[in-house]
């Protein structure tokens, strides 16, 4: 590897870092050193396998999507299948990992933010598995738009508390989220759910998502021989984008391409696309492209998926995205919602909407390419919890 | 890495000579309207302010409880921003050039601003301190030599979580006073246990003799007196903001309602004086 980061401090270049309040260095550290000594550990990285095979369902597919290669033309379409994984998205690979540092530093109480409400399934779902108590903080507007996720919560035993401060979203909820751990840090475990927040999360989150990526190395090569040219993966913080991405950092011949919230078009001002339109500030504990007015106040974004609705990102991506090795574009709300349906018709597959502004990314990308190049899309989840939304926006009633 | 001669370190070294007791009210600059602030600053001179800790209103301020959170909004609806709280210091100091102004908030506003347009200004503003809550000792070795060539004091929080290597760290870098949290928890929370304090405070002693005082949970004149008579002195803040929050309606009231909550705790930190 000649890809080192992040340094000892966990910065990634000028990014990343550890900006809160003074009560929480202590546990940043405690934390850190810990994740040092159990990432080493044979019987954690043991305990850790066998619940991403037996419990989670790796290694996910990949799947060869011939009828969407067809419409498209162009380059073959291989699918990452992390909507198959237990509990329906790639979420599920860090809060297995970060549980399990819950429990080996005795924690008994776990608490989590969410915007889709993925990540507060997989963590309730953990929680329930490993006898932890669990509260997920989720954005008011999110508990309103993601209400079967929210009711999932509750039937696995977790405490949902909607936040009504600001917009309303992740952010809010993230920042409620670290207001609970600051009061509790004693036996409370915060299990972030993305490659944002303070070092050492951006690091341990992507270390165990990079299952994504180092499966699709070994896929890769037993399906057709050799990597693929090009990965595309959505991002909103960028979990399932970093965990693609990651392990391909030091193969410089395949191309990657992370794709944001456009939402109503990045020229419109209303879009998640702080990789795109923003610019360097500091956010929820860590340094990286944030979405922020001229006096540095963090503004509200806007996308059809509340999954990719977070003004910032992890700072991983800011890095990569200023070295040059990951290209960030983006796909709007319309692109987004018409690969939904397309892939949906095309390959019996009803992605996530988050998932689906990757594969929107993909249409454009596979034309440009030869017959004979591949393509890994990462379906990071499925679209069952989207189903009410889409059937709202079309005006289709349900009941 | 103290610049004794500073407004603020000398505001506080005549308070410990006395054998006073710091009072520092807290205010969120811009709650309830931009145009009452000046006017809720010196009406906390008034009550008996010593050194006065103006919050920048910011739209995630992460270490705040529900209290200040909501200030931060009523002050950003009037777009309240960096620039415009160092008008309100200004405009402060045309009447009162004795009483420090330390300025409390988050990073990302002066980052966006940029560090030394933002040092030139507070300094040209005439303000003391400044208290960048997110902004950890490890990360500050860019910062401070900044601030410290405008005049600003660099104000660090303590926590109960600090160990002793943080705790010398921080006393290294350090100016004007040491802000020691008192519980674990957000700014506004509930309880808070004097012993605990006290000892945490002898800790911190074994490593600074900066003026070392205490926030987070003091709320009224109890309160106040208790911690006063183990520290160096008290910041009050959200039982402040709580009466802006009640008055928001009526902000003509509010001058007499803050002078009078603050000087209840004047007279209970001053019945301690040796």
């Amino acid at each position: 590897m000649t890809y080192q980061y992040p340094d000892a401090h966990g910065h990634f270049g000028i990014y990343g870092g550890q900006f809160v309040a003074e009560t929480l260095m202590q546990p940043l550290r405690e934390l850190a050193e810990a994740y040092e000594r159990l990432r080493r550990d044979p019987g954690f990285i043991k305990a850790f396998h066998e619940d991403l095979r037996d419990y989670v369902g790796r290694p996910s597919p990949l799947y060869h999507a011939q009828n969407l290669t067809q419409r498209w033309g162009g380059a073959q379409i291989w699918l990452k299948r992390e909507d198959l994984n237990h509990t329906g998205a790639h979420k599920i690979n860090n809060t297995v990992g970060q549980a399990l540092l819950a429990k080996y530093l005795g924690k008994p109480r776990i608490i989590a933010e969410t915007g889709a409400g993925q990540h507060g399934v997989a963590s309730a779902t953990i929680a329930a598995r490993l006898g932890l108590k669990c509260v997920v903080y989720m954005g008011a507007e999110d508990v309103e738009r993601q209400s079967p996720n929210v009711f999932r919560m509750k039937l696995l035993g977790a405490e949902v508390r909607p936040v009504h401060s600001g917009t309303k979203t992740l952010k809010d909820a993230m920042n409620e989220a670290m207001r609970d751990w600051v009061s509790n840090v004693d036996d409370t475990f915060y299990v972030i759910g993305t490659v944002a927040g303070p070092h050492p999360y951006p690091m341990l989150v992507r270390d165990f998502q990079s299952v994504i990526g180092s499966e699709v190395i070994a896929q890769s090569q037993e399906k057709f021989g050799q990597l693929p040219d090009a990965l595309v993966a959505c991002v909103g913080g960028g979990s399932n984008a970093i965990g693609m991405f990651y392990p391909f950092i030091d193969h410089p011949q395949v191309a990657m391409y992370g794709v944001e919230a456009g939402g109503k078009g990045v020229a419109s001002g209303e879009h998640a696309a702080p990789l795109t339109a923003g610019k360097p500030g500091v956010l929820h504990g860590n340094r990286t492209y944030i979405m922020a007015d001229e006096d540095g106040q963090v503004i509200g974004t806007h996308s059809i998926s509340a999954g990719l609705d977070y003004p910032g990102v992890g700072p991983e991506h800011s890095w990569l995205k200023d070295l040059g090795r990951v290209r960030y574009v983006d796909a709007t709300d319309d692109e987004a919602l018409a690969a939904f349906h397309e892939l949906t018709r095309a390959e019996g597959i009803i992605p996530a909407l988050e998932s689906a502004h990757a594969v929107a990314y993909a249409k454009k990308l596979a034309p440009t390419l030869r017959p004979d190049q591949r393509i890994v899309v990462n379906l990071s989840g499925r679209g069952d919890k989207d189903i009410f939304t889409i059937a709202k926006l079309e005006g289709i009633s349900l009941s | 890495m103290s610049a004794a001669n500073t407004r603020l370190s000398q505001r506080l070294q005549q308070l410990r000579q006395a054998g006073r007791k710091a009072l520092i009210p807290y205010i969120t600059a811009g709650d309830p309207a931009p145009e009452h602030s000046v006017g809720l600053m010196h009406a906390l001179v008034r009550g008996g302010a010593d050194v006065i800790e103006l919050g920048v209103p910011f739209s995630d301020p992460m270490a705040d409880g529900p209290v200040i959170q909501l200030a931060c909004e009523r002050a950003l609806a009037h777009h309240t921003g960096l620039w415009k709280v160092l008008d309100m210091v200004a405009e402060f100091r045309r009447q009162d050039s004795q009483t420090p102004v330390v300025l409390m908030g988050y990073l990302n506003p002066v980052e966006t601003r940029g560090l030394k347009a933002f040092a030139e200004r507070a300094q040209a503003a005439g303000v003391d301190g400044v208290l960048l809550v997110d902004l950890a000792v490890e990360e500050a070795d860019t910062y401070l030599p900044t601030l410290r060539a405008h005049g600003l004091d660099c104000i660090f929080l303590i926590a109960p979580t600090s160990p002793a290597e943080r705790i010398a760290a921080i006393a290294r870098e350090a100016s004007g006073y040491l802000y020691y949290v008192s519980l674990k928890g957000v700014t506004g929370a509930a309880s808070l246990d004097v012993a605990s304090v006290s000892a945490k405070l002898a800790e911190i002693r074994q490593h600074s003799s900066l003026p070392l005082v205490v926030g987070f949970g003091i709320r009224d004149a109890a309160s106040a007196k208790a911690v006063g008579a183990v520290s160096d002195g008290v910041i009050v803040g959200s039982a402040l903001v709580s009466e802006i929050e009640k008055n928001q309606q009526n902000p003509s009231a509010l001058p007499a309602i803050l002078q009078e909550k603050l000087h209840s705790l004047r007279l209970a930190l001053d019945s301690l004086a040796a």
